[in-house]
């Protein structure tokens, strides 16, 4: 009788199991290969237990909601009688708040067709896929590019006195220079942070803290003939 | 007592007529855990085994799960106020005051239609930042991102088209101002918002108009929608969990 084997040979893909084996990372991999928490659960009933109690919580949210607090219902439709101010729903008040300050075609039809090309086009740019930081390289360039785009868009937003996307833009801007000025291995935490977001990071957040903005001063700030009120002291 | 009745369903569910319907058989194993997802028509787009760290409230904030609940909370709220409802003016704004006054329920049933359709789009709102800021959108679900945007859309176009409806002051003007916009569409503009409203007003056309796509063509847009984004998570790996994390 021979001795029995101490070793076998297999084909493994568990890295867990078989940590040691040769791996060929290109540049392309895709995100779904790095993924290295692979442990699994049943989906019955871990998943759908979690997605119950999810959904329940929010059932009794929206039931506590409509117990207490009531649907708005205002006088029969009248079309000789526009009230003043006349308000679309609330996530289109971002737009008409627009619609203040520039022509229908640019407000009402060109912004929010570019915010719908540029929401689909987000995966399918590298720059994005890659998510580096967007001072880590060719910095210099980009800060020219940066500076002139900032520039010009806060001369026009200032001319055009639009206060509501000025400030909103200046405040991102500031921490984007703020990034610039922080380095990958800065003792602060925040700013190791900022340094690292990708680009389409700061587009986004712009994006996001913009359309809030328009949206909440289109809500709460505007009353009759669209000018400014403090919702305070209406 | 509590043992009779466990008992009893245990029987019942060994029963042939049971076995008929839930093929997969019940147990606490593993198999007939699998089985109870992979041969229900409901549950089967879903793997059988799931990541744990998928499963993380911080991952996901549950916010594409939520968003569903409150579609499905708008379908099952939705079809009853559909049986006190005329698309008709000024029926219609007097369906609103029945409800308010001689329906059994119909205020709350009101509120909760409203302030799930609210919820839905910020819930939809807030998945999409989510899904963005995690970088859940790069390959290969990109494609699944797109469904994503459609999906926003038609939530926005819903609620716009549900808002028309009780046909009251606040209805009439939104609607107002909002399809005035679209007349700013270069060239085919008014004739966009001709088509839309079935008339150069908002009118008793538009009114059907809206509700016809509120209830049938929007919902089931949805639906199908929802179908592919929900078979594109599955085949484009399960839930996007981070790259390059290892939990020991």
């Amino acid at each position: 009788m021979s001795e029995p084997k101490k070793y076998e040979a297999a084909l493994d893909s568990d890295s867990r199991k078989t940590p040691v084996r040769v791996a060929f990372l290109t540049r392309r991999t895709s995100p779904h290969v790095r993924t290295k928490d692979d442990a699994l659960v049943m989906t019955w009933p871990e998943t759908l237990f979690r997605a119950a109690v999810a959904v329940e919580i929010l059932a009794i949210v929206l039931v506590l909601l409509s117990l207490f607090w009531d649907a708005p219902l205002e006088e029969l439709a009248d079309p000789m009688q526009t009230p003043n101010p006349a308000k679309a729903p609330w996530y289109f008040l971002g737009l008409q708040e627009l619609l203040h300050y520039f022509p229908p075609v640019i407000a009402g039809v060109l912004i929010p067709t570019m915010v719908i090309i540029a929401l689909v086009v987000i995966p399918y740019f590298n720059i994005n896929v890659e998510a580096e930081g967007v001072w880590l390289r060719d910095k210099q360039r980009r800060m020219r590019i940066v500076a002139i785009v900032v520039g010009v868009l806060s001369v026009l937003f200032l001319v055009l006195e639009v206060w509501v996307i000025l400030i909103p833009t200046l405040l991102v801007a500031s921490f984007l220079f703020l990034a610039a000025a922080s380095t990958p291995d800065s003792p602060q935490t925040f700013r190791r942070w900022l340094v690292s977001k990708p680009l389409s990071f700061w587009i986004m957040t712009w994006f996001l803290i913009q359309a809030s903005v328009l949206t909440i001063v289109g809500t709460f700030f505007r009353g009759a003939g669209w000018i400014w009120v403090w919702p305070w002291r209406a | 007592m509590a043992k009779a009745i466990e008992a009893y369903v245990n029987e019942l569910r060994e029963t042939r007529l049971w076995r008929s319907v839930f093929r997969s058989g019940t147990g606490a194993t593993s198999l007939h855990r699998a089985l109870a997802v992979q041969q229900n028509i409901f549950l089967h787009l879903f793997s059988v085994k799931m990541r744990r760290a998928a499963l993380n409230v911080s991952v996901t904030w549950y916010l594409g799960t939520l968003s569903l609940a409150t579609f499905l909370i708008l379908v099952s709220t939705g079809i009853p106020l559909m049986l006190y409802y005329h698309p008709s003016v000024p029926q219609a704004y007097a369906d609103m005051k029945d409800l308010q006054f001689v329906v059994s329920a119909g205020v709350f049933l009101r509120n909760m239609h409203r302030w799930s359709a609210h919820a839905m789009v910020l819930l939809v709102f807030a998945h999409m930042f989510k899904v963005f800021y995690r970088g859940a959108y790069r390959t290969p679900r990109e494609f699944n991102w797109v469904i994503g945007v459609v999906l926003l859309i038609i939530t926005l176009f819903l609620s716009y088209t549900g808002y028309l409806l009780p046909w009251d002051q606040l209805a009439y003007w939104a609607i107002t101002v909002g399809s005035n916009i679209m007349s700013a569409v270069p060239l085919l503009g008014q004739k966009m918002r001709f088509l839309m409203l079935g008339g150069n007003s908002v009118n008793a056309n538009a009114l059907l108009r809206f509700y016809v796509l509120h209830c049938v063509i929007l919902p089931l847009a949805a639906i199908l929608f929802i179908g592919i984004h929900f078979w594109r998570i599955r085949k484009d790996g399960g839930l996007y969990t981070g790259e390059g994390k290892t939990h020991e």
